[in-house]
């Protein structure tokens, strides 16, 4: 009798939690979706329910959007630097994590932590001399300060990542590949890159999702508005000096979240447990 | 040695009998053949501006500026000298803390009710993700709407309830006290999905007949979670706080962009005080120093992660 009444306390309790937390961290973006479609006389008078059209639904702030602002030209810039970091981020972390996991024993191990701890020098403390090499480098206000910068942060938890999962493939299928006559390069190629292409997957929606996301580094090495990226382009130069069209401003970060958060959030149980590798076993 | 490690004894065997044409060291060649490319390009874009931040810091280099000086300890003298600063350093704590507490009891609560499976649990979890999932500088962008000083809908529900006054709405971002507080709860927002995940994950660790048995002997619902679960979830937990310190700490998406530090810096943190000093306002030097004030708080966490991952190993 106690323990049917606990139990539905529990899941009442339960409910309560999980709705309100729901509504409450959901809610910003519901409220992107609502702000794109109305008309600016209903946005901006507060007399109206502001959670309900009180006037019919438009599309001008999309249409304003796409036409009127460098929207799609971020979404581009974004792509192509996200797809650039990817690239980089493979040819630099795959063979190192092998490397770290099977070739160097525990100087490896070592060598992996000291690595994921570069995960943590965050870019809010290497902007102001980055900004200082990216110019040395002629790149500043170009899409390739990026493409050279970002890798500094998916690197590192990429080839954490990639270290648990060369790990956990048995030793005893190299091996035999080994006898079989291939060499241990040969092994890597041919047999742990097909057997990891998961492991790989994860990296490559990290690193492009990171790109998608950051911010600093996106403020501080582009200046001019063609070459920005989503995170930065929106939220600066939608702002036109002190008016915010904030039909069109929400327009964009819901069409900028929305894609960005489904594709994380599939992956994003993996992520995790790159982050818990060494707490929980 | 391991019964892993036994198991594996055969092939390793049948390994040293074929004969090599290369000396024994070609694994280890290899190894350094394959990691190096990676270590190379972190010390060249993460070990070098990191000794450059430190360089800088005691230097009087300017943006336009094309060599340097060194100075000693002048830009933190005049740092510390700064009202500016002493508030930003004090707000960062102050940002910190707060946000960690409220993250830490919110995705405890959270995850504790989100562990068991039901019905509609991966649309829910996905509601719970997009915080975290989507770009922060977007969702910050949004809370501006939602935190308008004339349109804002929070502003709207509270003088429904009468808990506002709705010709004189209160000024969220414009006031220093409320634009701390909206810096700090959108901050929270963000973080709290995060912390919420990696808990999740520590609770499916924990075997389930353990709460199970101590409920059938007698043990109520919050004996069973404050005396049981939460100290199994202990190393876990630490994790996320680890974590979290960091990404707020360091962080100046949230503040950037609902405040840019405003109003009259009272809401300034370190990075956005040393992003405004040197980067907008040139100094290089004096920017670098600010951010070198990160580090201490870094070099804790970094200490503090390696024990919690080092104890994990040993038990």
């Amino acid at each position: 009798m106690i323990r049917t009444q606990t139990t539905l306390a529990t899941r009442v309790g339960r409910w309560t939690i999980v709705a309100g937390f729901a509504v409450l961290l959901a809610f910003p973006f519901y409220w992107m979706a609502i702000t794109s479609f109305k008309q600016t006389s209903d946005l901006y008078d507060v007399e109206h329910n502001p959670f309900i059209f009180n006037a019919a639904p438009t599309l001008d702030h999309l249409r304003f959007l796409f036409e009127e602002t460098l929207f799609l030209r971020w979404f581009w810039n974004t792509t192509l630097a996200g797809a650039a970091v990817v690239v980089i981020t493979l040819l630099l972390a795959v063979p190192a994590a092998y490397a770290l996991a099977r070739l160097t024993g525990t100087a490896g191990q070592q060598l992996g932590i000291g690595i994921f701890l570069t995960y943590l020098i965050p870019p809010t403390l290497l902007f102001i001399p980055m900004s200082r090499v990216v110019a040395d480098l002629g790149l500043q206000d170009t899409l390739w300060a990026i493409i050279v910068t970002y890798p500094t942060f998916t690197v590192p938890f990429s080839i954490w990542l990639l270290m648990g999962f060369f790990k956990a493939i048995p030793k005893d299928l190299e091996e035999a590949a080994l006898v079989d006559g291939l060499t241990r390069f040969g092994a890597f190629v041919r047999l742990v890159i097909p057997i990891s292409v998961s492991g790989i997957l994860t990296v490559v929606i990290f690193s492009f999702t990171l790109v998608t996301q950051e911010f600093v580094y996106a403020l501080t090495f582009i200046s001019s508005a063609e070459h920005q990226t989503v995170s930065v382009g929106v939220p600066i130069y939608l702002v036109r000096g002190d008016v915010y069209y904030w039909g069109s401003l929400m327009a964009a970060c819901l069409l900028a979240s929305l894609p960005i958060a489904i594709v994380y959030n599939v992956f994003l149980d993996r992520f995790i447990a790159g982050f818990t590798v060494g707490a929980v076993k | 040695m391991t019964p892993a490690d036994a198991a594996r004894r055969p092939a390793a065997k049948a390994l040293r009998d074929v004969p090599r044409r290369r000396g024994p060291s070609s694994a280890t060649w290899l190894g350094v053949a394959m990691f190096s490319p990676a270590v190379i390009y972190i010390l060249a874009l993460v070990g070098l501006p990191l000794v450059l931040a430190f360089l800088y810091s005691v230097s009087d280099v300017t943006v336009g500026s094309e060599g340097w000086r060194f100075v000693g300890l002048d830009n933190f003298r005049s740092v510390m000298r700064s009202p500016a600063f002493r508030r930003s350093l004090l707000d960062s704590f102050v940002f910190t803390i707060s946000t960690q507490v409220i993250v830490l009891v919110c995705a405890t609560a959270l995850s504790l009710a989100l562990k068991e499976r039901f019905r509609g649990r991966a649309a829910v979890r996905f509601l719970i993700l997009l915080p975290w999932v989507a770009p922060i500088s977007l969702g910050a962008i949004g809370w501006k709407w939602l935190l308008d000083s004339i349109y804002s809908v929070v502003s709207w529900v509270l003088a429904r309830l009468h808990l506002v006054n709705a010709f004189d709405p209160p000024m969220w971002l414009g006031e220093p006290t409320l634009a701390m507080g909206s810096v700090i709860a959108v901050h929270s927002w963000r973080m709290i999905p995060f912390a919420t995940v990696i808990m999740l994950a520590g609770l499916t660790s924990i075997p389930k007949e353990i709460p199970e048995a101590a409920a059938v002997d007698g043990a109520g619902f919050w004996r069973t979670h404050f005396e049981i679960t939460l100290p199994m979830m202990r190393p876990i937990i630490n994790v996320a706080v680890l974590f979290g310190v960091v990404f707020t700490f360091t962080d100046m998406t949230v503040v950037y962009i609902l405040t840019r530090g405003g109003p009259y810096d009272t809401t300034q943190v370190l990075p956005s005080l040393a992003f405004f000093t040197g980067v907008l306002g040139s100094d290089l030097a004096e920017g670098a120093a600010i951010s070198v004030f990160l580090v201490p708080i870094l070099v804790a966490v970094a200490f503090l992660m390696l024990r919690v991952a080092h104890r994990a190993e040993v038990t």
